[in-house]
């Protein structure tokens, strides 16, 4: 499947590229434009992404789902948020992975506020990700909108508990057993 | 070279040594790992350069401006924040694209919507969080989600 994506990307690519070239090659006065944008984009991209891909491939292999589990587990109180945040952050896989992830800890007794915030600090905050927007959009823009974003999350966290129910993990309980059911 | 690039660079190479250091097997395995994420993101990132070369040479500021910028306001937003929700792509490549956006005249707001729906709002991966999770908290999570998007967006757009 990974082999299949990898080929479609790339004839994704090659598309594009084919339909550049067509472009350029009927209003050649912006290729020099078009170029010099992209060999910058490029130069700035491949500066950072091996190094990205590194911290990631090093996260994910020595951080198990296993250690995860066990300190998810054990946050409770206002740590919870916060231990939560911070493994959302750290760059140990795939969004598809956290969903499973988090229907076995809410199953083990986890809180619901606590899942999603981690669901989506999974998905939005990741360290490697933050620094890539420190790059590109500098500190104002990274540093404001993490912040606004860790503060609404938690927000949206306990507000989404509410609304599934009680304080307790009994209603994300059901609602995980209503659709096994 | 910029700092942050040389921030990053830093960074990886610290946690290669301490990971060397620590299990040098499992330190193989995550470079193998590391290059093979390189090697199945590089399609995508190659075309969003080419793509953001093609913006910036076909595509007037005024235009970007109109759309997004500004003056564009509320529905520009919105637009923006659901093409993010419904987009399916790395949030990896959207920073490039994103700061394109942003130099071409792009408002901070839609830029910051675009790359907060993107990543916080994902319909294409929602039928997977409705089996986990279950449809109200899946459904909840992701509407829910793209309104704190929104709220974001229109804060930044003000104290930025």
């Amino acid at each position: 499947m990974n082999n299949k994506s990898l080929i479609k990307d790339s004839l994704i690519f090659l598309g594009v590229l084919v339909a550049a070239a067509l472009l350029l090659f009927i209003f050649p006065e912006k290729k020099d434009a078009a170029a010099a944008t992209a060999w910058r984009y490029l130069l700035e991209m491949m500066a950072i992404l091996p190094a990205v891909m590194i911290i990631m491939g090093l996260f994910s292999v020595f951080i198990s789902k296993e250690q995860v589990v066990k300190y998810l587990g054990k946050a409770s109180g206002a740590k919870g948020p916060l231990v939560a945040i911070l493994f959302g952050t750290l760059p140990t896989g795939p969004l598809y992975i956290v969903f499973p992830l988090a229907a076995a800890l809410i199953k083990k007794g986890a809180r619901v506020s606590n899942m999603v915030v981690f669901i989506s600090a999974w998905a939005c905050i990741k360290i490697p990700q933050e620094l890539v927007e420190l790059e590109f959009l500098g500190f104002k823009f990274m540093g404001t909108r993490l912040l606004l974003t860790i503060f609404f999350v938690i927000l949206m966290g306990l507000l989404i508990e509410r609304l599934v129910g009680g304080k307790n993990t009994k209603a994300g309980f059901q609602s995980i057993r209503r659709k096994e059911t | 070279m910029s700092p942050v690039v040389a921030l990053i660079n830093v960074l990886a190479v610290g946690c290669l040594v301490f990971a060397l250091f620590k299990d040098r097997k499992k330190a193989r395995q995550s470079l193998l790992a590391a290059a093979k994420s390189f090697l199945r993101i590089l399609p995508l990132v190659l075309m969003i350069i080419v793509i953001v070369g093609l913006f910036s040479a076909f595509i007037p500021p005024s235009q970007i401006m109109k759309f997004i910028g500004d003056q564009a306001g509320w529905s520009g937003i919105l637009a923006i924040a659901a093409l993010g929700a419904v987009l399916h792509i790395p949030a990896l490549i959207s920073y490039p694209l994103a700061a394109s956006l942003l130099q071409s005249g792009a408002a901070i707001a839609s830029v910051a919507a675009f790359i907060t729906t993107l990543t916080m709002v994902g319909v294409v991966t929602l039928p997977l969080e409705i089996k986990e999770l279950g449809l109200r908290l899946a459904v909840l999570r992701n509407g829910l989600s793209f309104i704190i998007a929104v709220f974001i967006a229109l804060i930044m757009g003000i104290v930025l």
